[in-house]
């Protein structure tokens, strides 16, 4: 008995010990290989230690690619539209869980609706869209159509109901109107609610690929995952070294912002979606 | 708290409901409106005017901004395109591999981490959910290094072992393996953490009664955590489905959609149509051939594990 415990407990370990490896493993080749010359990456057997060619590969890689401006393009439209859907999820959330007013259920299952279409409809006539607005290859193609999201509005509408009504009532006897308690009481609290739609919706934007490849033309409005794919576009000599420092960078951010958001990551994630 | 003040509360909370014996509120108030304004008139313009705009493309011909009424000609064109059955299909195929696959595993990880003999379980909770940070085009290409044919470090292994390098480029059915491959590592870790959140809300007196009753481990598995874990499962069974059918970076950046055009998702062949020919009503048609078939299949989701509760 005690060694089939035993057994067990080793099985489990061996399991974790696998699965971590593969899941981590590409992280660890990926930040290896920005440190090697092209010629160590490709080398039979393969280079698993670090080496010393990181800046070499850097420095060519914002040579010939538009490694800064594609980087900031990158940290603006993630974090303006992060900033304003938690905003304005925030608000119609709120409006949504804590007001009563006509059309709100059949507004509601609109938001609910519109989340479940696929993106892709939308492609083209936004595409269309865009020409005639003559936001083509702008940064208000990239930024406008994500200043909110239905899954923001979903998101924050759920967190609210659960907001105490009596803070609300006091409020309102302290002679607080509507968006001084939104602000003052309502935006404080929801904290947390607002770190996890902010985590969700940053990656959701700096992950963003199918949207920049349609409008973006130009090298200046390229955002990191567009230079990525452009980088390994066929018909050119692939500078893996320099690939893997550009996605090396572009992965920093999404770990600085899990380590110091890690507890929210989980709950955004869910989106509320699942009781847990 | 009393149901009495519960209903208070409950009042308080809609200040536009006459309550009984209040002073009644003014029934127009406008604040609501303005706090949902920013949300509706993007959804107006960004959403449901390309939804709609979109409908009346897929049954017109698109040139230079004028769309001329052709009928149901988009769709026969679709439906007769061999090439849209045949992505159709890949899509398909990937799906009903990945998705079972992916759940499977993902539901083992979460029973691992859950184990209460287990240490170290905040970081190996992090190990399987760091593939959940990456983005999909920077993925795809770590991946494309890995499993390069001649160099990458997946075939000089299998050499190293005194097996053939297998053709993850170049054969059709190792393409579609190797996109499979990488989509469960992508999303296995972000499932099983889903998993997990149900995983923990199964009461745990269930599992001592029925371990009274004689049940061992495995029994246990199979007839408590897996019912109960029927909702979550759901759940991730449908996110799955949905994102499986709109697959397109990975592909896209992966193998381009070869060898072949073996590897080309519905998504992908839609994207070909619209920006390669600018052939918008075939594209537009066959999203919206797309979106049905994914609410179809959400829908006989939700029928087939009656009572499991989103």
């Amino acid at each position: 008995m005690q060694a089939k415990r035993e057994f067990n407990k080793l099985l489990l370990y061996i399991i974790a010990l696998i699965g971590v490896t593969i899941s981590v493993f590409p992280f660890y080749w990926m930040f290896t290989a920005s440190t090697l010359k092209d010629s160590q990456i490709f080398k039979v057997p393969p280079t698993l230690v670090p080496g010393g060619n990181f800046m070499d590969n850097l420095m060519n890689l914002a040579g010939s690619w538009p490694l800064w401006r594609a980087l900031i393009n990158s940290l603006a439209v993630s974090g303006i539209t992060t900033v304003t859907t938690i905003f304005f999820s925030a608000l119609a959330g709120y409006a949504f869980a804590k007001y009563r007013f006509k059309g709100r259920d059949s507004l509601f299952f609109s938001v609910l609706l519109i989340m479940m279409v696929p993106t892709q409809v939308m492609l083209v006539p936004m595409f269309i869209i865009m020409m005639n607005f003559n936001w083509m290859d702008t940064y208000f193609a990239l930024i406008i159509p994500y200043l909110v999201t239905p899954f923001g509005v979903f998101l924050m509408r759920q967190q609210m109901l659960a907001f105490p009504d009596d803070l609300i009532e006091a409020a309102k006897i302290d002679g607080c109107r509507d968006f001084g308690i939104f602000f003052r009481i309502v935006l404080p609290v929801m904290k947390p609610a607002c770190a996890a739609l902010g985590i969700v919706t940053f990656m959701q934007q700096w992950g963003n690929f199918i949207w920049p490849l349609v409008v973006v033309s130009s090298k200046e409005m390229y955002t990191l995952p567009l230079m990525l794919s452009m980088m390994v576009q066929p018909g050119q000599v692939v500078q893996y070294g320099q690939v893997m420092v550009s996605a090396a960078i572009g992965l920093i951010p999404m770990l600085i912002l899990f380590l110091f958001f890690q507890k929210h990551f989980v709950s955004g994630v869910f989106g509320g979606s699942v009781k847990g | 708290m009393s149901s009495v003040e519960q209903e208070k509360q409950t009042n308080l909370a809609y200040p536009n409901t006459p309550v009984k014996g209040k002073k009644k509120f003014s029934l127009l108030n406008l604040s609501p409106y303005i706090f949902i304004a920013p949300y509706f008139l993007l959804f107006i313009v960004f959403m449901l005017y390309p939804l709609i705009y979109s409908f009346v493309l897929s049954f017109g011909n698109w040139r230079a901004g004028v769309t001329t009424f052709v009928g149901l000609e988009n769709y026969r064109m679709l439906l007769t395109d061999p090439m849209f059955w045949k992505s159709l299909g890949t899509t398909g195929i990937i799906l009903i591999v990945q998705v079972p696959v992916m759940l499977i595993l993902a539901t083992v990880i979460a029973t691992v981490i859950n184990s209460e003999s287990l240490k170290f379980k905040g970081l190996i909770r992090l190990g399987f959910f760091l593939p959940a940070l990456i983005d999909l085009v920077t993925y795809a290409l770590v991946f494309s290094l890995l499993f390069n044919e001649t160099y990458g470090m997946i075939n000089q292994g299998l050499k190293a072992v005194g097996l053939d390098g297998i053709k993850w480029f170049s054969d059709g059915t190792w393409a579609k393996v190797l996109i499979i491959i990488a989509v469960t590592w992508r999303w296995t870790g972000y499932n099983s953490i889903i998993i997990l959140s149900g995983l923990q809300s199964v009461p745990k007196d269930l599992y001592e009664s029925a371990s009274i009753d004689g049940a061992n481990r495995i029994t246990s598995f199979f007839k408590i955590t897996v019912p109960m874990l029927k909702p979550v499962l759901l759940f991730c069974t449908i996110l799955s489905t949905i994102g499986t059918l709109q697959l397109f970076a990975e592909p896209f950046v992966l193998t381009g959609g070869g060898p072949r055009d073996e590897t080309m998702t519905v998504i992908h062949y839609l994207y070909s149509k619209a920006f390669g020919s600018f052939d918008f009503g075939l594209a537009s048609a066959g999203a919206y051939v797309v979106t049905t078939i994914i609410a179809i299949l959400s829908y006989f989701q939700i029928r087939l594990s009656k009572g499991g509760e989103i």
